[in-house]
């Protein structure tokens, strides 16, 4: 191959692999990307999302309730403002606690109720997950954050 | 006492880089020997000073002196004494100075390994290296000093991170470090051969098996990291593609493109320029992973303790490795040339595809680890990514990087006949695809994304058995054959072959994995994968420093007794409000059995997690061999005779190879 061939198949493939990259990276996005929402969002909302969210805030004390025949587990998260009733199957992460912060992932069926496939505690006891400190704040101060999804 | 002497020592470490930065790269620019040689000394010195800082902070460790702020911080009374060695990179402070150690250690490697290398190349490595080290030891002792006192001094300290006391996490952080400071090595060469402007085969040779075992210490460190991962965390999963584990396996993209392309530039003199820029990216994105890791800005297992300043400081480093690296590539690039030219189906171009594959795969993790991050930094709402987004992108990706591995090796350099391959691996193909169809039969339902992937994990196993026997097969008796197999030949093969077990442990796991939840009261059974669990009783046991709930859990199979399992949840003494858990597993060759536990949800019954991962046990062997093949291509003679005659570098390697290369020159 002559040398200006060559350097076209350079660019050639350097711009063919940028292509495939953006291409794959766009469809993974639109599937994949999990957005947040803090419970008086979810709450205010009529129509609910047809996909895969983030919730966070606090465990409402005295809210959890297991089922005592399988591993089913009920609670609501707060943001102190609204509480949204969480449905998870499964175990609970270690630090999971009433009063304590927490963030789920998953989607709300018409019924309201949140349907988790994933819960995310903070792994060291002193701090809150980001997205739970991020509810609690949104919920103090109303319009001081770029909200929605 | 030791702590400011540690203090010192560091300080006075700084200085010697200091003076390293500069010193030999004013010798070689202006042809001054004893200036080029003081880089050698300098680099001693300051590996002399560093392990006496280490020293200095071990021993605090040791005395249990809580007047040092980072040791009451990670440690206490009660801590196992291999902990407290362990404890000094436990942490922020002190894992950084282990960093700073290594480089030193690296430094003082090349300069005594290197002996053979012109000293201008020589000196102005080592005043790369020199800048590197002031980088991150003025980062050190500005931002996170590990000698910092704490007055008055608490009467215990409070403890080495739990989830850290464990073997695995001894090796991993030295491991992964080693791998981090080795891309520096490579960085420096890269610059070096920029500011000379020559980067021919010699450089090449030299700069190789640096990258090799940097990349296979890498490797080791990322694989160490995941086993501790599946074990330890008690989540089951071995790669979450969360953040920091993104911050180590981008740069492992990178050096893995970096050594395949710096087989072109020894071999052929060929994708110089690109071969210098993948160096520079290399080392970029360990400073981005440092700055992920230690900045505070993603939360996650491994992040440390939040400071601003830390986060700014390394955004400033790498902002100047990155202005300043370009700024000399750009200036001085064209000069490197471009080397020779290859056909369109040639080992090369097989290369050239590989290295478009691993980049673009880094650039798609690259944007899924950074695009939250932009995004909440910038106040744009708060999203994730999470692995459905990598599973997404990474495997239609690896996928043709599997099929590639299994042809290109096997491939003549410049110009390869398309028919002559197809002919000679058409029964390789046809094998692995039979092969490769039935395999997921032995395990449970057919599924097609799983075959393929066992097709291509058989045909990289075989093609390269083929190709094995091929070069055996050329000489006569025995011992001439197996001399005729060269190290690095030998490493490539068990390198590649490691990678396809890797491959087929994922494509098993993934499909194949059972994994249940389950509430069990002492005396019930569950069944996961075909074994039966029962929970046989719960007990509490003291171990040194910390209280456990421990289960006792049978696995059996069509009634046959398999093992007893027992898994803990400990609550250590200085964190009683977080749990630990300890899985139990029984690791078989097809198969491993993993159970944990989960809370306590009243009367005697737990919640505990049983999982049946199908030839899980191949993905530690296959990252092993990944890493081991690496060591074993870096340890060719060939790269110790080039050092030797280093010096006729250019009209050497033409000699070498006169018909080809000088084609490709023309």
């Amino acid at each position: 191959m002559k040398r200006r061939n060559k350097r076209l198949g350079i660019v050639v493939s350097a711009l063919a692999g940028l292509g495939i990259a953006t291409a794959l990276v766009l469809n993974a996005f639109q599937d994949a990307l999990v957005f947040f929402i803090t419970p008086s969002e979810v709450m205010a909302k009529t129509e609910m999302p047809e996909r895969n969210f983030r919730i966070g805030g606090l465990v409402e004390e005295g809210s959890v309730i297991r089922d005592p025949q399988s591993t089913e587990v009920t609670f609501r998260v707060t943001d102190t403002a609204e509480s949204v009733t969480v449905v998870f199957d499964g175990i609970l992460p270690d630090l999971f606690r009433e009063g304590q912060g927490v963030v789920a992932e998953g989607r709300i069926g018409p019924d309201h109720v949140f349907r988790a496939y994933n819960v995310m505690a903070r792994h060291d006891e002193n701090y809150m997950p980001a997205e739970a400190q991020e509810a609690i704040e949104r919920a103090g101060h109303p319009g001081d954050a770029a909200g929605g999804y | 006492m030791w702590p400011e002497l540690g203090n010192f020592a560091l300080i006075l470490a700084l200085c010697l880089a200091g003076l390293q930065a500069i010193i030999p790269l004013v010798g070689a620019q202006l042809g001054h020997d004893r200036l080029m040689h003081a880089g050698r000394s300098l680099a001693m010195g300051q590996l002399v000073f560093l392990a006496l800082a280490y020293a200095a902070l071990t021993l605090a460790f040791l005395g249990n002196d809580f007047s040092v702020a980072y040791v009451a911080q990670n440690s206490n009374e009660t801590l196992p004494v291999v902990y407290k060695f362990t404890a000094v990179w436990g942490g922020h402070e002190g894992s950084l100075l282990l960093w700073v150690f290594l480089l030193a250690c690296w430094t003082v490697a090349v300069a005594v390994f290197s002996k053979s290398l012109p000293k201008e190349v020589l000196a102005r490595v080592l005043a790369v290296l020199g800048m590197v080290g002031v980088g991150f030891m003025a980062f050190t002792i500005l931002t996170s000093n590990p000698f910092d006192r704490l007055i008055p001094a608490p009467p215990d300290g409070s403890d080495l991170n739990p989830l850290l006391q464990d073997p695995g996490m001894i090796i991993h952080p030295p491991l992964l470090y080693m791998g981090y400071v080795g891309m520096a090595v490579v960085f420096a060469f890269a610059i070096a051969a920029l500011i000379g402007g020559r980067l021919d085969a010699a450089w090449a040779r030299w700069s190789r098996p640096w990258t090799t075992v940097a990349w296979a210490f890498l490797t080791l460190g990322i694989g160490l990291g995941s086993w501790w991962a599946y074990y330890e965390l008690g989540w089951g999963g071995w790669w979450f593609w969360d953040p920091v584990e993104n911050a180590s396996f981008l740069p492992w993209l990178t050096a893995t493109a970096l050594l395949h392309s710096l087989a072109v530039s020894e071999k052929r003199g060929g994708f110089k320029v690109w071969t210098l820029m993948l160096a520079i990216l290399t080392f970029a994105l360990t400073i981005l992973g440092a700055f992920l890791v230690r900045s505070g800005v993603i939360t996650s297992v491994h992040a440390f303790a939040t400071d601003p300043d830390r986060g700014t400081f390394i955004l400033g480093m790498l902002a100047v490795t990155l202005v300043g690296s370009l700024s000399l590539y750009a200036w001085r690039a064209p000069k490197v040339g471009l080397g020779g030219g290859f056909g369109w189906f040639s080992r090369e171009s097989l290369l050239l595809g590989n290295n478009v594959l691993l980049v673009v795969a880094c650039a798609a993790v690259f944007i899924g680890t950074i695009y939250p991050m932009a995004l909440d930094a910038l106040n744009l709402g708060k999203i994730s990514v999470g692995p459905p987004y990598f599973d997404a992108v990474f495997m239609p990706l690896m996928l043709p990087l599997l099929f590639l591995v299994g042809v290109a090796p096997s491939l003549p350099w410049k110009q390869g006949d398309p028919m002559q391959a197809v002919y000679r691996l058409r029964w390789p193909f046809a094998i692995a695809v039979v092969l490769g169809a039935a395999w997921p039969l032995t395990v449970g339902a057919w599924n097609p994304l799983t075959a393929l992937a066992l097709m291509l994990v058989a045909w990289i196993l075989i093609t390269t058995g083929v190709d094995i026997v091929r070069r055996l097969g050329r000489r006569q008796g025995l011992g001439a054959r197996l001399r005729g197999l060269r190290p690095s030949f030998l490493g490539m093969h068990m390198a590649h072959a490691g990678l396809a077990l890797v491959a087929m442990a994922i494509a098993m796991v993934n499909t194949y994995e059972d994994e249940r939840d389950v509430r069990l009261e002492a005396g019930e059974t569950a069944t996961v994968g075909g074994y039966d669990f029962t929970l046989l009783d719960v007990d509490r046991i003291r171990g040194p420093n910390y209280d456990a709930t421990q289960a006792e859990v049978r696995v059996t199979r069509d009634g046959k007794m398999v093992d007893t399992l027992y898994p803990q949840l400990r609550h250590y003494d200085s964190q009683p409000e977080m749990p630990m858990q300890q899985a139990a597993l029984n690791r078989g060759l097809t198969r491993d059995i993993y159970v944990s536990m989960g809370q306590h949800v009243g009367g005697g019954a737990w919640t505990m997690r049983l999982y049946y991962k199908p030839y899980m046990f191949w993905m530690w062997i296959g990252g092993l061999l990944m890493a081991f093949g690496g060591f074993l291509a870096a340890a060719d003679r060939r790269y110790r005779l080039a050092r030797d005659r280093s010096a006729v570098s250019e009209q050497q390697v033409r000699a070498d190879q006169p018909r080809d290369f000088q084609e490709a020159q023309g």
